[in-house]
Protein backbone atom coordinates (compact mmCIF):
# COMPACT_ATOMS: atom_id res chain seq x y z
CA UNK A 1 0.00 0.00 0.00
CA UNK A 2 2.65 2.50 0.81
CA UNK A 3 4.00 1.95 -3.07
CA UNK A 4 0.48 3.40 -4.22
CA UNK A 5 1.44 6.52 -2.52
CA UNK A 6 4.26 6.85 -5.37
CA UNK A 7 1.76 7.58 -8.17
CA UNK A 8 0.99 10.62 -8.93
CA UNK A 9 -2.91 10.21 -9.66
CA UNK A 10 -2.42 8.30 -6.06
CA UNK A 11 -1.40 11.81 -4.61
CA UNK A 12 -3.68 13.65 -6.45
CA UNK A 13 -6.67 11.76 -5.18
CA UNK A 14 -5.65 11.83 -1.13
CA UNK A 15 -4.68 16.21 -1.36
CA UNK A 16 -8.45 16.00 -3.05
CA UNK A 17 -10.01 13.30 -0.88
CA UNK A 18 -8.59 16.01 2.13
CA UNK A 19 -9.84 19.25 0.45
CA UNK A 20 -13.15 18.33 -0.27
CA UNK A 21 -13.55 16.83 3.56
CA UNK A 22 -12.46 19.97 4.70
CA UNK A 23 -15.11 22.09 2.49
CA UNK A 24 -17.66 19.88 3.02
CA UNK A 25 -17.28 19.66 6.93
CA UNK A 26 -17.31 23.31 7.33
CA UNK A 27 -20.17 23.83 4.62
CA UNK A 28 -21.93 20.43 5.90
CA UNK A 29 -22.13 22.47 9.57
CA UNK A 30 -24.04 25.35 7.98
CA UNK A 31 -26.17 23.30 5.90
CA UNK A 32 -27.20 20.85 8.98
CA UNK A 33 -27.99 23.86 11.26
CA UNK A 34 -29.94 25.79 8.34
CA UNK A 35 -32.09 22.66 7.93
CA UNK A 36 -30.94 23.07 4.22
CA UNK A 37 -30.15 18.91 3.44
CA UNK A 38 -32.69 18.72 1.26
CA UNK A 39 -32.15 21.86 -0.40
CA UNK A 40 -28.38 20.97 -1.00
CA UNK A 41 -29.59 16.98 -2.36
CA UNK A 42 -31.72 19.26 -5.07
CA UNK A 43 -28.73 21.67 -5.83
CA UNK A 44 -26.91 18.58 -5.82
CA UNK A 45 -28.99 16.25 -8.10
CA UNK A 46 -29.59 19.49 -10.49
CA UNK A 47 -25.78 19.76 -11.42
CA UNK A 48 -25.97 17.48 -13.49
CA UNK A 49 -27.54 19.37 -15.58
CA UNK A 50 -24.88 21.24 -15.96
CA UNK A 51 -22.62 18.61 -16.55
CA UNK A 52 -24.71 17.65 -19.42
CA UNK A 53 -24.29 21.56 -20.67
CA UNK A 54 -20.73 21.26 -20.10
CA UNK A 55 -20.50 18.00 -22.56
CA UNK A 56 -22.50 19.27 -25.04
CA UNK A 57 -20.88 22.33 -25.19
CA UNK A 58 -17.32 21.29 -24.71
CA UNK A 59 -16.26 23.11 -21.88
CA UNK A 60 -14.73 22.07 -18.94
CA UNK A 61 -16.71 19.71 -16.51
CA UNK A 62 -16.22 21.59 -13.33
CA UNK A 63 -17.14 25.35 -14.98
CA UNK A 64 -20.81 23.67 -16.22
CA UNK A 65 -21.33 21.96 -13.09
CA UNK A 66 -20.78 25.25 -11.25
CA UNK A 67 -22.95 27.69 -13.48
CA UNK A 68 -25.54 25.39 -13.20
CA UNK A 69 -25.29 24.88 -9.76
CA UNK A 70 -24.67 28.59 -8.71
CA UNK A 71 -27.92 29.09 -10.96
CA UNK A 72 -30.23 26.43 -9.31
CA UNK A 73 -29.04 28.29 -5.17
CA UNK A 74 -30.00 31.38 -6.90
CA UNK A 75 -33.34 30.03 -7.79
CA UNK A 76 -33.79 28.39 -4.55
CA UNK A 77 -33.09 31.76 -2.93
CA UNK A 78 -35.21 34.02 -5.10
CA UNK A 79 -38.01 31.60 -4.35
CA UNK A 80 -37.79 31.07 -0.90
CA UNK A 81 -37.92 34.98 -0.85
CA UNK A 82 -41.32 34.83 -2.44
CA UNK A 83 -43.04 31.48 -1.62
CA UNK A 84 -41.65 29.82 1.43
CA UNK A 85 -44.14 27.42 2.09
CA UNK A 86 -43.80 25.63 -1.43
CA UNK A 87 -40.26 25.75 -0.97
CA UNK A 88 -40.10 22.09 -1.06
CA UNK A 89 -42.02 21.45 -3.95
CA UNK A 90 -40.16 23.57 -6.00
CA UNK A 91 -36.34 21.76 -4.98
CA UNK A 92 -38.55 18.50 -6.01
CA UNK A 93 -38.53 20.12 -9.22
CA UNK A 94 -35.37 21.34 -9.88
CA UNK A 95 -33.97 18.42 -8.56
CA UNK A 96 -35.31 16.25 -11.42
CA UNK A 97 -35.47 19.16 -13.70
CA UNK A 98 -32.00 19.56 -13.42
CA UNK A 99 -30.96 15.95 -13.73
CA UNK A 100 -33.61 15.36 -16.84
CA UNK A 101 -31.53 18.02 -18.94
CA UNK A 102 -28.47 16.64 -18.33
CA UNK A 103 -29.69 13.05 -19.48
CA UNK A 104 -31.34 14.98 -22.16
CA UNK A 105 -27.75 17.17 -23.36
CA UNK A 106 -25.74 14.31 -23.59
CA UNK A 107 -27.90 12.08 -25.33
CA UNK A 108 -28.04 14.54 -28.09
CA UNK A 109 -24.30 15.15 -27.82
CA UNK A 110 -22.93 13.10 -30.43
CA UNK A 111 -20.35 10.47 -30.24
CA UNK A 112 -20.24 11.05 -26.50
CA UNK A 113 -19.80 7.51 -24.86
CA UNK A 114 -17.50 8.53 -21.44
CA UNK A 115 -19.13 6.97 -18.17
CA UNK A 116 -21.51 9.32 -16.99
CA UNK A 117 -21.53 6.60 -14.29
CA UNK A 118 -17.95 8.88 -12.57
CA UNK A 119 -20.28 11.97 -12.06
CA UNK A 120 -22.97 9.82 -9.84
CA UNK A 121 -20.40 7.76 -8.33
CA UNK A 122 -17.33 10.08 -8.11
CA UNK A 123 -14.00 9.60 -9.98
CA UNK A 124 -11.63 10.59 -7.40
CA UNK A 125 -8.57 8.73 -9.28
CA UNK A 126 -9.05 10.71 -12.17
CA UNK A 127 -8.12 13.87 -10.32
CA UNK A 128 -6.28 16.58 -12.23
CA UNK A 129 -3.96 19.21 -11.16
CA UNK A 130 -6.64 21.99 -12.55
CA UNK A 131 -9.09 20.23 -10.59
CA UNK A 132 -6.69 20.52 -7.16
CA UNK A 133 -6.42 24.57 -7.79
CA UNK A 134 -10.16 24.50 -8.34
CA UNK A 135 -10.91 23.05 -5.27
CA UNK A 136 -8.31 24.60 -3.33
CA UNK A 137 -9.56 27.93 -4.41
CA UNK A 138 -12.68 27.31 -3.30
CA UNK A 139 -11.64 26.05 0.25
CA UNK A 140 -9.69 28.96 0.57
CA UNK A 141 -12.86 31.35 -0.55
CA UNK A 142 -14.37 29.36 2.13
CA UNK A 143 -12.16 29.89 5.21
CA UNK A 144 -12.43 33.44 3.85
CA UNK A 145 -15.67 33.88 4.13
CA UNK A 146 -16.44 32.10 7.34
CA UNK A 147 -13.53 34.27 9.24
CA UNK A 148 -14.40 37.39 8.04
CA UNK A 149 -18.29 36.76 8.55
CA UNK A 150 -18.67 34.44 11.38
CA UNK A 151 -20.55 36.29 13.70
CA UNK A 152 -23.24 37.43 11.07
CA UNK A 153 -23.50 33.86 9.29
CA UNK A 154 -24.13 32.60 13.07
CA UNK A 155 -26.54 35.17 13.70
CA UNK A 156 -28.53 34.50 10.47
CA UNK A 157 -28.08 30.54 11.04
CA UNK A 158 -29.07 30.73 14.90
CA UNK A 159 -32.22 33.46 14.76
CA UNK A 160 -32.95 35.03 11.51
CA UNK A 161 -35.60 36.96 12.75
CA UNK A 162 -33.51 38.64 15.14
CA UNK A 163 -30.56 39.05 13.10
CA UNK A 164 -32.45 41.35 10.56
CA UNK A 165 -33.57 43.31 13.45
CA UNK A 166 -30.22 43.93 14.43
CA UNK A 167 -29.56 45.13 11.11
CA UNK A 168 -27.62 42.03 9.88
CA UNK A 169 -28.63 41.12 5.64
CA UNK A 170 -30.34 38.12 6.38
CA UNK A 171 -31.25 37.42 2.70
CA UNK A 172 -26.97 38.01 1.68
CA UNK A 173 -25.48 35.47 3.55
CA UNK A 174 -28.74 33.24 3.14
CA UNK A 175 -28.04 33.32 -0.86
CA UNK A 176 -23.89 33.40 0.47
CA UNK A 177 -24.45 30.20 2.10
CA UNK A 178 -25.97 28.51 -0.47
CA UNK A 179 -23.73 29.36 -3.30
CA UNK A 180 -21.02 28.08 -1.27
CA UNK A 181 -23.12 24.91 -1.14
CA UNK A 182 -23.87 24.95 -4.47
CA UNK A 183 -20.18 24.78 -5.17
CA UNK A 184 -18.72 22.89 -2.64
CA UNK A 185 -21.49 20.28 -3.88
CA UNK A 186 -19.51 20.31 -7.17
CA UNK A 187 -16.21 19.53 -5.92
CA UNK A 188 -17.67 16.80 -3.69
CA UNK A 189 -19.35 14.89 -7.06
CA UNK A 190 -15.39 14.18 -8.73
CA UNK A 191 -14.82 12.25 -4.95
CA UNK A 192 -18.08 10.88 -4.23
CA UNK A 193 -20.48 11.55 -6.63
CA UNK A 194 -23.36 13.82 -6.55
CA UNK A 195 -25.87 10.58 -5.62
CA UNK A 196 -23.80 10.31 -2.37
CA UNK A 197 -22.72 13.87 -1.84
CA UNK A 198 -25.68 14.33 0.71
CA UNK A 199 -23.99 11.38 3.06
CA UNK A 200 -20.64 13.10 2.97
CA UNK A 201 -22.27 16.70 4.04
CA UNK A 202 -24.13 15.68 6.53
CA UNK A 203 -22.59 12.32 8.28
CA UNK A 204 -19.37 13.73 9.66
CA UNK A 205 -21.42 16.62 10.97
CA UNK A 206 -23.94 14.74 12.70
CA UNK A 207 -21.35 13.11 14.84
CA UNK A 208 -19.35 16.71 15.06
CA UNK A 209 -22.48 18.29 16.42
CA UNK A 210 -22.53 15.94 19.43
CA UNK A 211 -19.09 17.29 20.11
CA UNK A 212 -18.87 20.62 19.83
CA UNK A 213 -20.42 23.78 21.60
CA UNK A 214 -19.91 26.03 19.13
CA UNK A 215 -20.30 26.48 15.33
CA UNK A 216 -16.86 26.86 14.98
CA UNK A 217 -15.71 23.96 16.59
CA UNK A 218 -18.35 22.30 15.04
CA UNK A 219 -16.99 22.79 11.14
CA UNK A 220 -13.54 22.09 12.48
CA UNK A 221 -14.75 18.69 14.16
CA UNK A 222 -16.62 17.94 11.03
CA UNK A 223 -13.73 18.71 8.80
CA UNK A 224 -11.27 16.22 10.37
CA UNK A 225 -13.61 13.46 10.73
CA UNK A 226 -14.85 13.72 6.67
CA UNK A 227 -10.73 13.72 6.27
CA UNK A 228 -10.51 10.76 8.59
CA UNK A 229 -13.41 8.63 7.12
CA UNK A 230 -12.09 9.87 3.09
CA UNK A 231 -8.92 9.06 3.67
CA UNK A 232 -10.03 5.41 5.42
CA UNK A 233 -12.47 4.84 2.81
CA UNK A 234 -9.85 5.67 -0.19
CA UNK A 235 -7.90 2.68 1.82
CA UNK A 236 -10.63 0.21 1.41
CA UNK A 237 -11.25 1.09 -2.32
CA UNK A 238 -7.43 0.28 -2.95
CA UNK A 239 -7.22 -2.69 -1.22
CA UNK A 240 -10.09 -4.43 -1.76
CA UNK A 241 -10.63 -3.04 -5.32
CA UNK A 242 -13.93 -1.22 -5.00
CA UNK A 243 -15.43 2.32 -6.05
CA UNK A 244 -13.97 5.40 -4.05
CA UNK A 245 -17.06 7.19 -3.50
CA UNK A 246 -19.01 4.04 -2.02
CA UNK A 247 -16.16 2.87 -0.16
CA UNK A 248 -16.03 6.48 1.85
CA UNK A 249 -19.84 6.31 2.07
CA UNK A 250 -20.14 3.04 3.70
CA UNK A 251 -16.64 3.33 6.09
CA UNK A 252 -18.65 7.04 7.03
CA UNK A 253 -21.63 4.58 8.07
CA UNK A 254 -20.18 2.60 9.74
CA UNK A 255 -17.90 5.22 12.09
CA UNK A 256 -21.50 6.76 12.12
CA UNK A 257 -22.62 3.72 13.90
CA UNK A 258 -19.46 3.21 16.07
CA UNK A 259 -19.99 6.67 17.16
CA UNK A 260 -23.44 5.91 18.36
CA UNK A 261 -22.71 3.00 19.86
CA UNK A 262 -19.97 3.61 22.14
CA UNK A 263 -22.10 7.56 23.33
CA UNK A 264 -24.88 4.95 24.06
CA UNK A 265 -22.60 2.76 26.36
CA UNK A 266 -21.14 5.72 27.53
CA UNK A 267 -24.36 7.18 28.63
CA UNK A 268 -25.32 4.13 30.39
CA UNK A 269 -22.28 3.65 32.28
CA UNK B 1 -43.26 63.49 24.32
CA UNK B 2 -42.72 59.92 25.55
CA UNK B 3 -40.32 57.15 24.66
CA UNK B 4 -42.81 55.44 22.72
CA UNK B 5 -45.74 57.83 21.11
CA UNK B 6 -48.53 55.67 18.84
CA UNK B 7 -50.95 58.34 17.28
CA UNK B 8 -54.33 57.23 15.98
CA UNK B 9 -52.77 53.92 14.40
CA UNK B 10 -54.73 51.41 12.01
CA UNK B 11 -53.51 48.26 10.74
CA UNK B 12 -54.52 45.53 8.36
CA UNK B 13 -53.30 42.39 7.22
CA UNK B 14 -55.08 42.19 3.87
CA UNK B 15 -58.36 43.71 4.25
CA UNK B 16 -59.82 43.10 7.83
CA UNK B 17 -58.66 45.59 10.61
CA UNK B 18 -56.79 43.87 12.96
CA UNK B 19 -55.67 47.41 14.95
CA UNK B 20 -57.88 50.49 14.67
CA UNK B 21 -57.14 54.06 15.66
CA UNK B 22 -55.01 53.07 18.45
CA UNK B 23 -52.77 55.94 20.56
CA UNK B 24 -51.07 55.40 23.24
CA UNK B 25 -47.64 56.95 25.33
CA UNK B 26 -45.10 55.08 27.09
CA UNK B 27 -43.36 57.48 29.54
CA UNK B 28 -39.92 56.56 30.27
CA UNK B 29 -39.22 53.75 32.67
CA UNK B 30 -43.09 52.48 32.79
CA UNK B 31 -43.58 48.92 32.83
CA UNK B 32 -46.12 48.68 30.56
CA UNK B 33 -48.21 45.20 30.51
CA UNK B 34 -49.84 44.82 26.81
CA UNK B 35 -52.95 41.86 27.74
CA UNK B 36 -55.59 40.96 25.24
CA UNK B 37 -56.81 37.47 23.53
CA UNK B 38 -55.10 35.73 20.85
CA UNK B 39 -55.66 37.05 17.28
CA UNK B 40 -56.49 40.30 19.15
CA UNK B 41 -53.44 42.82 17.88
CA UNK B 42 -50.92 42.05 20.68
CA UNK B 43 -47.77 40.99 18.16
CA UNK B 44 -48.95 43.43 15.13
CA UNK B 45 -48.43 46.09 17.88
CA UNK B 46 -44.89 44.93 18.60
CA UNK B 47 -44.11 44.66 15.24
CA UNK B 48 -45.06 47.98 14.55
CA UNK B 49 -42.99 49.70 17.46
CA UNK B 50 -40.15 47.43 16.45
CA UNK B 51 -40.39 48.65 12.86
CA UNK B 52 -41.12 45.14 11.02
CA UNK B 53 -44.64 46.35 10.14
CA UNK B 54 -45.66 49.95 9.07
CA UNK B 55 -48.89 51.14 10.12
CA UNK B 56 -51.56 51.94 7.35
CA UNK B 57 -53.02 55.02 8.95
CA UNK B 58 -51.06 56.87 11.61
CA UNK B 59 -47.26 57.08 13.18
CA UNK B 60 -45.23 55.54 15.36
CA UNK B 61 -42.59 57.03 17.11
CA UNK B 62 -39.68 55.66 18.95
CA UNK B 63 -37.66 58.32 21.00
CA UNK B 64 -39.49 61.09 18.35
CA UNK B 65 -38.38 59.38 15.48
CA UNK B 66 -38.99 56.15 13.15
CA UNK B 67 -38.82 52.58 14.56
CA UNK B 68 -36.24 51.36 12.12
CA UNK B 69 -34.14 54.32 12.74
CA UNK B 70 -33.67 53.82 16.33
CA UNK B 71 -33.30 50.02 16.25
CA UNK B 72 -30.04 49.80 18.84
CA UNK B 73 -32.99 51.65 21.52
CA UNK B 74 -35.29 48.92 21.45
CA UNK B 75 -34.30 45.50 23.10
CA UNK B 76 -36.64 42.51 22.01
CA UNK B 77 -37.34 39.08 23.50
CA UNK B 78 -38.95 37.22 20.52
CA UNK B 79 -41.76 34.82 21.68
CA UNK B 80 -40.40 31.61 21.21
CA UNK B 81 -36.93 30.99 22.77
CA UNK B 82 -37.05 27.07 22.89
CA UNK B 83 -36.65 26.97 19.06
CA UNK B 84 -33.23 25.68 17.52
CA UNK B 85 -31.78 24.11 20.95
CA UNK B 86 -29.82 21.21 19.17
CA UNK B 87 -27.56 24.68 17.67
CA UNK B 88 -24.46 24.39 18.55
CA UNK B 89 -23.85 27.48 20.15
CA UNK B 90 -22.49 29.28 23.45
CA UNK B 91 -24.48 31.30 26.18
CA UNK B 92 -21.91 34.02 25.42
CA UNK B 93 -22.41 34.08 21.54
CA UNK B 94 -25.57 34.24 21.28
CA UNK B 95 -25.57 37.46 23.93
CA UNK B 96 -23.34 38.90 21.67
CA UNK B 97 -25.62 38.92 18.37
CA UNK B 98 -27.26 41.89 20.74
CA UNK B 99 -24.22 44.13 19.29
CA UNK B 100 -25.63 46.45 16.51
CA UNK B 101 -23.60 47.59 14.25
CA UNK B 102 -21.08 50.31 15.33
CA UNK B 103 -17.26 49.26 15.05
CA UNK B 104 -16.18 46.12 15.16
CA UNK B 105 -13.13 43.86 14.84
CA UNK B 106 -12.12 42.87 11.04
CA UNK B 107 -12.17 38.95 12.96
CA UNK B 108 -14.64 37.84 15.39
CA UNK B 109 -15.34 40.16 18.59
CA UNK B 110 -13.76 42.93 20.12
CA UNK B 111 -13.05 42.76 23.61
CA UNK B 112 -15.41 45.27 24.51
CA UNK B 113 -18.34 43.77 22.93
CA UNK B 114 -17.05 40.62 25.15
CA UNK B 115 -16.85 42.64 28.27
CA UNK B 116 -20.35 44.39 27.22
CA UNK B 117 -22.27 40.91 27.25
CA UNK B 118 -20.75 39.50 30.28
CA UNK B 119 -22.13 42.27 31.73
CA UNK B 120 -25.77 41.37 30.27
CA UNK B 121 -25.03 38.17 31.75
CA UNK B 122 -23.99 38.97 34.89
CA UNK B 123 -27.51 41.71 35.01
CA UNK B 124 -29.91 38.59 34.18
CA UNK B 125 -27.50 36.73 37.22
CA UNK B 126 -26.13 33.79 33.90
CA UNK B 127 -22.46 34.83 34.21
CA UNK B 128 -21.15 31.52 35.46
CA UNK B 129 -23.21 29.87 31.93
CA UNK B 130 -21.18 32.00 29.43
CA UNK B 131 -19.31 29.33 27.62
CA UNK B 132 -22.15 26.45 28.63
CA UNK B 133 -23.96 25.17 25.14
CA UNK B 134 -27.80 27.50 25.10
CA UNK B 135 -29.21 23.66 24.80
CA UNK B 136 -27.90 22.22 28.22
CA UNK B 137 -29.78 25.67 29.66
CA UNK B 138 -33.10 25.02 31.42
CA UNK B 139 -36.35 27.12 29.70
CA UNK B 140 -36.39 29.37 32.37
CA UNK B 141 -32.27 29.70 32.06
CA UNK B 142 -32.60 30.36 28.71
CA UNK B 143 -35.01 33.00 28.97
CA UNK B 144 -32.68 35.27 30.78
CA UNK B 145 -30.08 34.87 28.18
CA UNK B 146 -32.65 36.30 25.69
CA UNK B 147 -32.77 38.85 28.02
CA UNK B 148 -29.22 39.23 28.41
CA UNK B 149 -28.99 39.46 24.20
CA UNK B 150 -31.83 41.98 24.43
CA UNK B 151 -29.67 44.14 26.71
CA UNK B 152 -26.39 43.75 25.31
CA UNK B 153 -26.78 47.05 23.15
CA UNK B 154 -28.11 48.96 26.11
CA UNK B 155 -31.70 49.68 25.13
CA UNK B 156 -33.78 52.57 26.88
CA UNK B 157 -36.75 50.26 25.64
CA UNK B 158 -36.82 46.71 26.57
CA UNK B 159 -39.88 44.87 24.57
CA UNK B 160 -40.48 41.10 25.49
CA UNK B 161 -43.17 38.71 23.64
CA UNK B 162 -44.39 36.11 26.31
CA UNK B 163 -41.42 36.07 28.27
CA UNK B 164 -42.89 33.23 30.32
CA UNK B 165 -44.81 31.25 28.25
CA UNK B 166 -43.06 27.98 28.47
CA UNK B 167 -41.37 28.29 31.89
CA UNK B 168 -43.21 26.49 35.53
CA UNK B 169 -44.35 29.32 38.10
CA UNK B 170 -40.96 29.44 40.18
CA UNK B 171 -39.53 30.92 37.11
CA UNK B 172 -42.60 32.86 35.78
CA UNK B 173 -41.97 34.97 39.50
CA UNK B 174 -37.86 35.26 38.84
CA UNK B 175 -38.12 36.54 35.24
CA UNK B 176 -41.12 38.97 36.71
CA UNK B 177 -38.78 40.12 39.26
CA UNK B 178 -35.74 40.36 37.60
CA UNK B 179 -38.28 42.55 35.01
CA UNK B 180 -38.94 44.49 37.69
CA UNK B 181 -35.38 45.52 38.66
CA UNK B 182 -34.85 46.28 35.24
CA UNK B 183 -37.19 48.75 35.17
CA UNK B 184 -35.29 51.24 37.63
CA UNK B 185 -33.81 51.93 34.62
CA UNK B 186 -35.66 50.92 31.06
CA UNK B 187 -38.63 51.24 29.53
CA UNK B 188 -40.31 48.04 29.95
CA UNK B 189 -43.09 46.65 27.40
CA UNK B 190 -44.56 42.74 28.42
CA UNK B 191 -47.28 41.10 26.09
CA UNK B 192 -48.15 38.37 28.09
CA UNK B 193 -51.07 35.93 29.20
CA UNK B 194 -50.05 35.90 32.95
CA UNK B 195 -52.55 37.98 33.78
CA UNK B 196 -52.58 38.44 37.33
CA UNK B 197 -49.13 38.18 37.79
CA UNK B 198 -48.33 40.88 35.15
CA UNK B 199 -50.49 43.21 37.13
CA UNK B 200 -48.57 42.83 40.03
CA UNK B 201 -45.45 44.21 38.18
CA UNK B 202 -46.64 46.35 35.89
CA UNK B 203 -47.45 50.24 36.52
CA UNK B 204 -49.46 50.34 33.32
CA UNK B 205 -51.32 48.01 31.57
CA UNK B 206 -53.07 48.47 28.01
CA UNK B 207 -55.66 45.67 26.57
CA UNK B 208 -55.44 45.10 23.00
CA UNK B 209 -58.35 43.58 21.46
CA UNK B 210 -58.21 45.59 17.78
CA UNK B 211 -58.61 48.67 19.36
CA UNK B 212 -56.95 49.59 22.58
CA UNK B 213 -58.04 50.34 26.13
CA UNK B 214 -55.58 52.02 28.44
CA UNK B 215 -55.34 52.02 32.74
CA UNK B 216 -52.57 53.28 34.76
CA UNK B 217 -52.30 50.85 37.26
CA UNK B 218 -49.57 52.17 39.67
CA UNK B 219 -50.97 52.49 42.68
CA UNK B 220 -52.01 49.07 43.26
CA UNK B 221 -54.38 49.36 46.44
CA UNK B 222 -56.49 51.72 44.59
CA UNK B 223 -56.82 49.52 41.44
CA UNK B 224 -57.15 46.28 42.81
CA UNK B 225 -58.32 46.47 46.66
CA UNK B 226 -59.01 42.44 46.87
CA UNK B 227 -55.71 41.86 45.14
CA UNK B 228 -54.20 43.74 48.08
CA UNK B 229 -55.31 42.46 50.71
CA UNK B 230 -53.61 39.44 49.53
CA UNK B 231 -56.54 37.52 47.75
CA UNK B 232 -56.65 36.42 44.05
CA UNK B 233 -59.22 37.86 41.45
CA UNK B 234 -60.88 36.68 39.04
CA UNK B 235 -58.63 36.67 35.60
CA UNK B 236 -61.75 36.73 33.24
CA UNK B 237 -63.41 39.60 35.24
CA UNK B 238 -60.38 41.33 35.42
CA UNK B 239 -59.73 40.96 31.38
CA UNK B 240 -63.46 42.09 30.99
CA UNK B 241 -63.19 45.17 32.67
CA UNK B 242 -59.46 46.32 31.13
CA UNK B 243 -61.48 45.63 27.64
CA UNK B 244 -64.41 47.12 28.27
CA UNK B 245 -63.82 50.56 28.68
CA UNK B 246 -60.82 53.17 28.80
CA UNK B 247 -61.12 53.99 32.21
CA UNK B 248 -63.54 53.46 35.09
CA UNK B 249 -63.89 54.99 38.53
CA UNK B 250 -62.58 53.29 41.58
CA UNK B 251 -66.03 52.98 43.20
CA UNK B 252 -67.46 51.00 40.51
CA UNK B 253 -64.32 49.39 40.25
CA UNK B 254 -64.35 48.28 43.21
CA UNK B 255 -68.09 46.54 42.89
CA UNK B 256 -67.11 44.93 40.07
CA UNK B 257 -63.86 43.21 42.03
CA UNK B 258 -64.57 40.17 43.23
CA UNK B 259 -62.33 37.81 44.54
CA UNK B 260 -62.88 33.59 43.73
CA UNK B 261 -65.13 31.75 45.72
Amino acid sequence: MIEALSYGFIQHALIAGVLVSLASGIIGSLIVVNRMVFLAGGIAHASYGGIGMAVFLGLPIFLGASIFAVAAALLVSVLTLKKRERIDTFIGLIWAVGMAIGVILIDITPGYNVDMMSYLFGSILAVSSEDLYFMGALLGVIVAVMLFWYRDILAVSYDSEYAALRGVHVRFFYTLILILSALTVVIAIKVVGLILVIAMLTIPVYIAEKLSNSLAQMMLYSGLIATLFTLTGLAASYTYNLTSGASIIVISAVGLGLFLLIDKVKRVS
Amino acid sequence: MGVIDVTNVSFAYERDLVLENISLTVEKEDFLAIIGPNGGGKSTFLKLILGILKPNNGTVRVLGNEPSKNLSHIGYVPQNTNVNTDFPIKVIEVVMMGHVGGKRPLFGYGEGEIGCAMGALAQVGMEAYADKKIGSLSGGQRQRVMIARALCAHPSILILDEPTASIDVAGQRDIYELLKELSKSVTIIVVSHDISVILEYANKAAHINKTLSYHDISNKEKSFPAHARGEHFCEVELLQMLGSKSSCDTSEREKKWRTKP
